[in-house]
């Protein structure tokens, strides 16, 4: 009965702090007017009405430096080259791809746990790319994390009530209870005995540190949680533990999951959508069982192709396409579509142009010349999407040309130089 | 018939520490025969690389006490001396780790890490000749420009690449025996699946039997021809894969088999799950270990359970559970699928 109250309680004072960023009372440099032309222009990105976080163009060069004295710019590793996304509110959005496709960046950059180089970022439809420390509290209430190594994201000199304590005192919240019992709800909430609240991280095993990381990450009563690899360092038993765990959260506290994983087959359990990532660019945006069923672009066939099933039968009676080869070095894409030296299906188009996101029916986006398992009808109702990247072609792959959007920049050129508006040609 | 290689018979592992003495592996048993893959599965702290390793003799110290008998062609292994060990390494069992980088000497190159290892044991053999064989080794395994690469050290490599060399070095001495421990776990998908049909030929063209320690039921199904189950130090089930998969008998099979995600088919609502956690192998629980996790238990759960064919029609499918099978059978289906229990949404 109590709970139930702690909890209405808290979701109150959540909708109310929404409310104070949604109408931007903590930035005063948020003119009404300019804010409601940028959720304008969110919303015909999205596609959607509540897009919760949206990622515009969004890029991260990291440098790559030579020489001990002088400290020589050779290079930039292209991690997340021009991605664009719109996370619904609720959402499960899966975001897979092989290791060094820049996900785990990418899914940083959209929390700013990392400074993209260029692109916008919008939370609630607020423009959040530059806003400063204090100004960015809300989102950093708001949007949490859960790591992969539950050894080493737990201080192990700190105790599991410091733990998960720690960000409610931060954060200022919930006085009322007290930090310790609201830490015990917590870890009952997760899954664990509340009694050991005082026990160090040494004394769990791999799957509670992930309960606490989860719990750790919950504290702070989030609308947006970003999983990187949450269940791949665990055994499978637990895995299917820890996943039915998330997915009660969820259902109990309304959170929007951003789920970073290399294991399709985990992905396609939790997520409602899944972006497929390849050397810093998204090149297919699907609804999950549109993925599985119907993978249009030939890296996703690859690595569904690649992934043995667990039933020998099925694994016998399937036709696998191994591809050869290993992603290039980031440093220097090549151009045109980044998977053509792997790809199957690779025409001279593919070395030359670089494809835009095209839009087929069913919301599915992908960045193909040679797009795969298509139904009759499907190529001409293609068009290019929003989403697509700034320097991608209009060419779509029904052989049409598409108008592609003039950018404006605003100061400063190359990496250095952020976008501004986009305005549609 | 194939020529039996290994010949495992009650193998007892377990190591004193300063807690008490960890009985990893207890009572295993199983063959090798020539051209087949027997998958050993089990999650982490089951025994699966404890049995493995100690085949080489990799486990042997002042702490360490063994029981039973492994024999590699006839010859006992667990009481063969340190000498007959360095002969039998490399050149009548190889082995092939989770993680290459750490297995490979960072400061030496590829190529001259296979070399070593071939004149190791063939004194006769040319320098030259044997960095032959080396390049020759890792054309065989798929590295591009190999005779280049055998000058580079393994820091030059990416991850698969590594796997490769690790896998050429392996294969260097003809070994009739190759043991490959989570080889692809640190790789992606699909460079695993590169890696998993590099085994699939060397099953088809070489003679060698191979075991392969994994978690991963995917990678099971794609490779194994018989499959050993281990929960908490024992063998719990083995059999063939189609009776591993299709017919499993042991509540802990079918937890494992229940609770893996699968990209084929859509997900149900809520995977089923095996509840709690393995045992402490220093305190394991009386009688069948997994009956404190095991929705199914009985009184006569507290006796341990043979390992034991209880299937009429097919007497190399081994068990280790009192239930019976017609009781297995009906109780193992969750949902139209097989798994060990409902999960339910906690209070």
């Amino acid at each position: 009965m109590n709970d139930e109250v702690g909890k209405e309680h808290r979701e109150g004072e959540r909708d109310h702090a929404a409310q104070a960023f949604k109408s931007g009372r903590r930035g005063p440099d948020a003119g009404t007017q300019g804010e409601e032309e940028l959720r304008a222009a969110g919303r015909s990105l999205a596609g959607s009405d509540k897009p919760l976080l949206e990622a515009e163009h969004l890029q991260l060069y990291f440098p790559v430096k030579k020489g001990i004295v002088v400290d020589r710019t050779i290079g930039h590793v292209h991690a997340v080259d021009d991605c664009s996304i719109a996370l619904r509110e609720g959402e499960t959005l899966g975001v897979v791809g092989e290791s060094g496709c820049g996900k785990s960046t990418f899914a940083r950059c959209m929390v700013r746990l990392l400074e993209p180089t260029a692109g916008i970022l919008r939370y609630r439809g607020r423009d959040i790319t530059h806003l400063g420390r204090r100004k960015l509290e809300l989102l950093r209430r708001e949007a949490q994390l859960v790591f992969q190594d539950p050894v080493s994201s737990l201080n192990p000199r700190k105790r599991v009530g410091q733990i998960v304590g720690t960000p409610i005192r931060l954060h200022g919240g919930d006085k009322r209870n007290g930090v310790e019992d609201r830490v015990r709800e917590l870890l009952g909430r997760v899954g664990l005995n509340p009694e050991h609240i005082n026990r160090f991280p040494h004394e769990f095993s791999g799957g509670q540190r992930q309960r606490i990381g989860v719990a750790r990450a919950l504290a702070v009563d989030p609308k947006l949680i970003v999983l990187d690899e949450p269940v791949s360092a665990l055994d499978v038993s637990i895995q299917a533990q820890v996943i039915n765990l998330l997915d009660d959260l969820q259902d109990d506290f309304g959170l929007s999951y951003v789920f970073i994983a290399h294991d399709l087959s985990v992905v396609r359990h939790v997520s409602d959508r899944i972006a497929v990532m390849y050397l810093g660019k998204i090149v297919e945006l699907s609804p999950a069982r549109e993925l599985y069923t119907k993978p249009i672009h030939p890296y996703t066939q690859a690595l569904l192709g690649a992934i043995p099933i667990p039933d020998p039968e099925e694994n016998r009676a399937r036709e696998r396409v191994v591809v050869g080869g290993e992603p290039p070095n980031p440093v220097d894409p090549p151009p045109g579509c980044r998977f053509h030296t792997r790809c199957p299906y690779a025409t001279e188009v593919c070395k030359e142009v670089e494809p835009p996101l095209a839009e087929y029916p069913g919301g599915h986006l992908a960045a193909c010349h040679h797009p795969q398992s298509l139904a009759q009808g499907d190529l001409e109702k293609v068009s290019r999407s929003p989403l697509s990247p700034l320097g991608s072609a209009g060419l779509l792959p029904n052989g049409k040309e598409s108008p592609v959007p003039q950018i404006e920049a605003n100061g400063g050129s190359g990496l250095r130089g952020r976008l501004k508006r986009i305005t549609p040609a | 018939m194939a020529e039996r290689l290994l010949e495992v018979d009650n193998l007892q592992v377990s190591f004193a520490t300063e807690d008490g003495v960890v009985r990893a592996v207890d009572g295993v048993s199983f063959t090798l025969d020539r051209g087949e893959v027997l998958a050993i599965v089990g999650e982490s702290g089951s025994g699966k690389s404890v049995t493995s390793m100690t085949l080489m003799g990799l486990t042997r110290g002042v702490n360490s006490r063994f029981g039973g008998s492994a024999k590699l062609k006839g010859k006992e292994l667990l009481s063969a001396s340190e000498e007959d060990l360095q002969k039998i390494r490399g050149a009548e069992i190889a082995m092939i780790f989770q993680d290459p980088i750490s297995s490979l000497s960072p400061v030496h190159r590829i190529g001259d890490q296979i070399v070593e290892q071939i004149r190791a044991h063939d004194k006769k053999i040319s320098k030259a000749a044997a960095f032959d064989r080396a390049v020759e080794l890792m054309e065989r395994v798929g590295i591009p420009h190999a005779r280049g690469r055998a000058r580079a050290y393994p820091h030059e490599f990416s991850g698969g690449m590594r796997q490769r060399a690790m896998i050429a070095m392996a294969l260097s001495l003809s070994p009739s025996v190759l043991i490959a421990d989570e080889p692809t776990t640190a790789l992606d998908v699909t460079i695993q699946a590169q890696i998993l049909d590099e085994v699939k030929d060397l099953k088809e063209h070489s003679d060698s039997g191979i075991i392969f320690v994994t978690h991963d039921l995917g990678v099971v199904a794609d490779i194994a021809d018989r499959v050993i189950v281990m929960y908490a130090g024992r063998v719990v089930e083995k059999g063939t894969l189609d009776e591993i998969f299709y017919d499993p008998q042991h509540p802990y099979t079918w937890g494992l088999l229940g609770s893996v995600t699968r990209m084929d088919r859509d997900p149900p609502k809520r995977l089923p799950s095996i509840p709690g956690l393995p045992p402490s192998l220093i305190n394991a629980p009386a009688g069948c270990h997994f009956r404190p996790r095991c929705p199914h238990e009985f009184d006569r759960c507290r006796e341990v359970p043979p390992l034991e064919a209880r299937v009429s029609e097919a007497p190399d499918h081994l068990d280790r559970c009192w239930l019976s099978v017609e009781d297995k059978r009906s109780r193992r289906e969750v949902e139209g699928r097989i798994g060990l229990v409902k999960d339910t949404v906690p209070a």
